[in-house]
């Protein structure tokens, strides 16, 4: 119980809430009283490493994804910029509103799962693997068009069950320490853990450039982590209780800015 | 070829220092790791970076193992002539990424 002996508040109550399908929609309130972003809880160097246009190492897989975004796929379909023309225009905010209800595939998607469908359906093409530098480096480029831009996620309608799977998600305990997410986000912030002074656990700035990865890696990445941390079994990239979770993560972050792509620790 | 990223001014006055910075997308393997198999990761690493400013060397870095992926380098150059900054990046194995700037130099006020 390693991590036990490092926190305060893990012999706290847990919050649990019912995440049957049955239950009602929970009450959207924020649950913290000032939003930090992660950035906040970063060393100067790390923050400026950020802030630096150029010497940000994730701008390597916006480079990237800027390419890509013109090239025409080998199937005689349009490029990405064939039907959405200029990205700095076409998608300035796009991401900020990502997960969200997708109409044809009746379900909520990411931004790598909305990526993924252009790719079957508008371009004829095998979806990129989640994780692979094409991958990251399309929802980086695509990201970084609302850098600084407020995140802001719908969570009613179509989208209402599985922003109140994600928020059960959040407050539920698992693995062999027996912690939820709040346990370290919203109990013990500013706390170290560790190496690492342990932030909100916003997510808007993903993809981000992680110095222990020596990489761009997407939210998932981060949250497989968190879970094994934990000692839980993480989900598979892409798994729905991700998306899920993810669009109560978003929802959390609102009113932070965008910041893929991101420099943490 | 890598991906590499280049700030450099493309104009400036003679005698003038300018901030030069470069990155470049590279693992940078130590070829300390093992794998989830247990196997070695092989080592693949650039080795040598070189700045030369119409053909001068004028600022060279060799790299080892404990450079982080991606390198970042950056120094400073004085603008002399017109001319082009060659940036030029060398792996293990010889090969080579180069990237050419073009620089326009004003005569001192
Ligand atoms: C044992 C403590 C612990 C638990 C439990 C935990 N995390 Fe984390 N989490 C961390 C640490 C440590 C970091 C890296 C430092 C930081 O940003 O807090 C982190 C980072 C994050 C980040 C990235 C923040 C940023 O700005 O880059 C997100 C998002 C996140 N966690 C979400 C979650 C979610 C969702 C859960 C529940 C499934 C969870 N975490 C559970 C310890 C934890
Ligand atoms: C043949 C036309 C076509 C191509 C090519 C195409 N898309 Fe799309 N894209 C669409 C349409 C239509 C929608 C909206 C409906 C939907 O999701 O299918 C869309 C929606 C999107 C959205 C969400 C926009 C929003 O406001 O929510 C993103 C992001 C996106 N595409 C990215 C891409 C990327 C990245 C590529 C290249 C890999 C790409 N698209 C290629 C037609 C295309």
């Amino acid at each position: 119980m390693i991590f036990c002996a490092l926190l305060a508040g893990c012999d706290k109550n847990p919050t649990v809430i019912d995440d049957s399908p049955s239950a009602p929609a929970p009450v959207a309130t924020a649950p913290l009283p000032e939003m930090l972003s992660g950035y906040h809880f970063q060393s100067a160097d790390t923050q400026a490493l950020q802030d630096d246009q150029f010497a940000n190492p994730g701008m390597l897989w916006v480079d990237r994804g800027e390419e890509l975004w013109t090239t025409a796929p080998q199937t005689g379909k349009p490029a990405c910029a064939g039907c959405h023309n200029d990205a700095a225009t076409d998608m300035a905010g796009v991401a900020a509103h990502f997960p969200k209800y997708n109409k044809s595939l009746d379900t909520v998607v990411n931004l790598e799962g909305q990526i993924n469908h252009c790719r079957v359906e508008h371009q004829q093409s095998s979806p990129l693997v989640y994780e692979s530098d094409d991958l990251l480096a399309l929802s980086a480029y695509v990201g970084y068009q609302s850098n600084g831009l407020p995140i802001e996620v719908a969570i009613d309608g179509p989208a209402a069950p599985a922003f109140a799977a994600g928020q059960a998600y959040f407050y539920t305990r698992r693995g062999q320490l027996n912690l939820a997410c709040n346990h370290c986000h919203e109990d013990n912030v500013g706390r170290m853990l560790r190496g690492d002074k342990l932030s909100q656990g916003q997510a808007g700035g993903y993809p981000a450039y992680r110095l222990e990865w020596q990489s761009i890696g997407s939210l998932h990445r981060r949250l497989r982590f968190c879970n094994v941390g934990v000692r839980a079994e993480p989900f598979a990239f892409g798994a729905t209780q991700y998306i899920e979770l993810e669009l109560y993560l978003k929802w959390r972050a609102q009113g932070l800015p965008v910041e893929t792509p991101a420099v943490r620790r | 070829m890598l991906k590499a990223r280049i700030s450099v001014p493309a104009r400036a006055r003679q005698g003038e220092i300018m901030a030069v910075k470069t990155l470049i997308s590279h693992p940078m393997e130590t070829g300390f790791r093992r794998n989830s198999l247990g196997q070695a990761i092989p080592r693949d690493i650039l080795t040598r970076f070189e700045c030369r400013y119409n053909e001068k060397p004028v600022f060279t870095a060799t790299l080892h193992p404990a450079v982080a992926a991606n390198p970042f380098i950056a120094f400073h150059v004085r603008a002399q002539d017109s001319g082009k900054l060659e940036f030029i990046w060398t792996d293990q194995d010889d090969q080579v990424t180069r990237v050419t700037r073009e620089l326009t130099v004003d005569p001192a006020a």
